[in-house]
């Protein structure tokens, strides 16, 4: 079981931020998100986007932000549950919580913050009446073992990176790879696009456009697909369906962890520190809601900062805790580093 | 400058006519949000930046909004609901001229 002071889910900036605003108090950090990589809407949807709203940061581009939180936050070590969604939360007779993943990692805490952004991103799914009887059962929305599709028949869709890439990874796997996109143009990078284009004439890639998929077939798992072209329909038979259109936030399980949610965002106490209507669990940032809640990145480090003084009380219930600056005391990591300011130099003077 | 009127129908059918400000540099998707005409994180979500379809709408007025950008046009060509009078309201912004357009939601998706 992983145990730390401070769980924090969500990796993006806020939850990042957090990590240093807790190492100044000398409390350990675990993070949790279900994205692969940390960063959260910054790294995921708009990473070469600049941002022109942090302060002493004329423009910085969110990925390049995100690097620098990363940086930033070494010293401190936190540890990282990637790649899996908090899904349950207990309470414990001591006051502190017990979080486990989809993944059936746990984790154990004094002190959750809830740093979920708009919440986890999650496959978009295409409008298809059926398609939920078939998921797990020939429809998959992400690719985690690409083996599975060995020697099988595979129809991809979309027109993006995702859609891009794996059609030309599975094309060297699969028996066999139809790419299906509404339109003549792809969105991806122009070396994939290419390398379509030329597993295109190999044979290897069977590429359908401007089409879609309309439909799907099967008595338990899935048999073929419907596509749509024009007037035309198109049956194709196949034993996996990948709809690849990239990811949309929800708020997934924490939304029933009986925190008090008002349009789906989790009601705070701002007035004093960001606690939940659950002692012991805090949300900061794009999650949370209170009268007059600016969602910008900068808000949410204000709030991470509260929150860390706020938990430390609540861990030590008995030590007066006094604001330090790092100008004045440092900042020193768990790893026995040390940042402080340059002494200044004392000669004497005959 | 003077406020202009849109009629927006939400995603139950619902018609409302709104007043939205022609000095503040707004976007039709700011304005939907501002009058909360679509549920909270459902509407909007990448901010305005073209990067995913959630704010997609019908334009059902002759209004002339100009040609969609490249990374309009490519958006809308992997989202969900498309017809042939989809636009991302990110990339409408509110000008004198739009005085009178009806649009509807498209479904969330």
């Amino acid at each position: 079981m992983i145990k730390t002071d401070i769980l924090i889910i969500g990796a993006g900036p806020t939850g990042l931020f957090a990590v240093f605003e807790a190492g100044l108090l000398k409390l350990k950090c675990h993070l949790i998100d279900a994205l692969p990589q940390a960063g959260g809407q910054c790294t995921e949807i708009y990473p070469k986007k600049p941002i022109y709203d942090i302060p002493g940061f004329p423009e910085i581009l969110a990925g390049d932000l995100v690097t620098n939180l990363m940086k930033q936050i070494e010293p401190f070590q936190p540890g990282f549950t990637l790649g899996e969604r908090a899904e349950t939360i207990d309470k414990l007779d001591d006051g502190t919580f017990i979080v486990t993943t989809d993944k059936g990692t746990l984790h154990h805490a004094k002190i959750v913050a809830i740093a979920g952004g708009l919440g986890s991103f999650e496959p978009r799914k295409p409008p298809i009446s059926n398609i939920a009887q078939f998921e797990d059962r020939g429809v998959e929305y992400i690719i985690r073992d690409p083996e599975i599709y060995r020697d099988k028949n595979v129809v991809i869709s979309g027109g993006g990176d995702s859609a891009l890439d794996w059609s030309i990874f599975l094309a060297n796997i699969a028996k066999s790879v139809t790419l299906i996109h509404r339109r003549n143009e792809f969105r991806g990078a122009l070396d994939s696009v290419e390398k379509v284009q030329e597993l295109k004439n190999l044979g290897k890639i069977e590429l359908i456009t401007p089409a879609e998929v309309i439909g799907l077939v099967g008595k338990t798992d899935l048999e073929e697909v419907v596509i749509q072209r024009g007037n035309d329909m198109i049956n194709r038979e196949c034993d996996h369906f990948i709809p690849l259109f990239g990811l949309s936030p929800k708020l997934g399980p924490i939304a029933d962890w009986g925190l008090e949610i008002e349009k789906n965002a989790i009601k705070v106490d701002n007035s004093l520190d960001y606690q939940t209507n659950i002692p012991g669990i805090y949300a900061i940032g794009d999650v949370n809601t209170y009268p007059g809640k600016l969602k910008l990145i900068l808000c949410g480090f204000h709030e991470a900062t509260l929150m860390c003084q706020s938990a430390y009380q609540r861990i030590f219930p008995d030590k007066r805790y006094v604001l330090k600056y790092t100008t004045v005391g440092g900042v020193e990591g768990f790893d026995g580093s040390k940042k402080e300011a340059p002494k200044a130099i004392v000669k004497s003077i005959d | 400058m003077k406020d202009i009127n849109i009629i927006i129908t939400d995603r139950q059918g619902i018609k409302h006519e709104v007043e939205a400000p022609t000095d503040m540099n707004m976007n039709l998707m700011e304005v939907v949000r501002s009058y909360e005409l679509a549920e909270e994180g459902t509407f909007g979500i990448c901010g305005g930046m073209a990067m995913c379809a959630s704010c997609q709408c019908y334009v059902e007025s002759e209004h002339e909004l100009g040609e969609m950008s490249q990374d309009e046009d490519l958006m809308l060509s992997e989202a969900f609901y498309v017809k042939d009078n989809s636009r991302l309201s990110c990339q409408i912004f509110i000008k004198e001229e739009l005085n009178g357009l009806k649009i509807e939601l498209a479904p969330e998706a």
